[in-house]
């Protein structure tokens, strides 16, 4: 089991601030595809994903226990 | 307070620049970003910051460390406000030490670039007569900058 994160804009359009899936194994590029289908009204196209709070790669691996945040583009400042 | 944090209260930038400043240091330069009210002809009555605080802290530190080994003598610490913000409060504040001047400018405007690139925290502006998170807004060539409520 993971944990994905969304924030902003993502959060609102989600409905959700966070939820669990069993995507143990899978990589981030996969992720990315199964919250596409799940949502396919989210804008997902400059997301970038963290996982364990790091920015990612679509080839990285997901395992039991991490989080993925999906990060839309940041405004801070 | 930490050298590198995200805040919910209101920022007293005095409290990082008295952090940075050492024997050493012959230069402190202490920048704010604030609250806009008009942008572009449009009033915004308040912004509502979020941010993904254990990442956005650890990204900030990141920052700074970067800050250290391309200017090295500097120290930095930088702060952030999240939640809902007036207009004329200081969202941001970046305080770096140096032993001249030079470094000290160029290693704080590198902090603030940066922070838009990379650290994981968003605006909401808020109007009269709407809302809208903010995205990317860094300058891009032939696309003017998506200019928009806070500093700059």
């Amino acid at each position: 089991m993971i944990t994905i994160f969304y924030f902003a804009g993502l959060r609102e359009a989600a409905g959700v601030p966070q939820e669990q899936a069993e995507l143990d194994g899978r990589t981030v590029g996969e992720l990315l595809e199964w919250i596409g289908g799940k949502y396919p009204h989210l804008p997902l196209d400059a997301v970038r994903v963290a996982v364990n709070e790091e920015y990612a790669l679509p080839e990285d691996v997901l395992r039991q226990g991490d989080t993925a945040a999906l990060i839309p583009p940041v405004s801070g400042g | 307070m930490k050298a590198y944090e995200i805040v919910t209260e209101p920022i007293d930038p005095q409290k990082y620049a008295d952090y940075v400043l050492r024997p050493e240091a012959g230069a402190v330069t202490l920048f704010t970003g604030h609250v806009r009210e008009w942008t572009k002809g449009v009033r915004t009555l308040y912004l509502a910051y979020e941010a993904y605080v254990p990442m956005a802290e650890k990204t900030l530190r990141q920052i700074g460390e970067e800050m250290e080994a391309k200017w090295p003598g500097t120290r930095a610490s930088i702060a952030h406000r999240i939640g809902e913000l007036a207009i004329g409060e200081i969202a941001v504040v970046i305080a770096v030490s140096s032993p001249h001047r030079k470094d000290a400018y160029e290693a704080n405007e590198y902090a603030i670039e940066r922070i838009k690139e990379l650290v994981p925290i968003w605006k909401k502006e808020i109007w009269e007569d709407g809302t809208e998170w903010i995205g990317d807004q860094r300058k891009k060539p032939d696309v003017p900058a998506a200019d928009s409520g806070a500093n700059e």
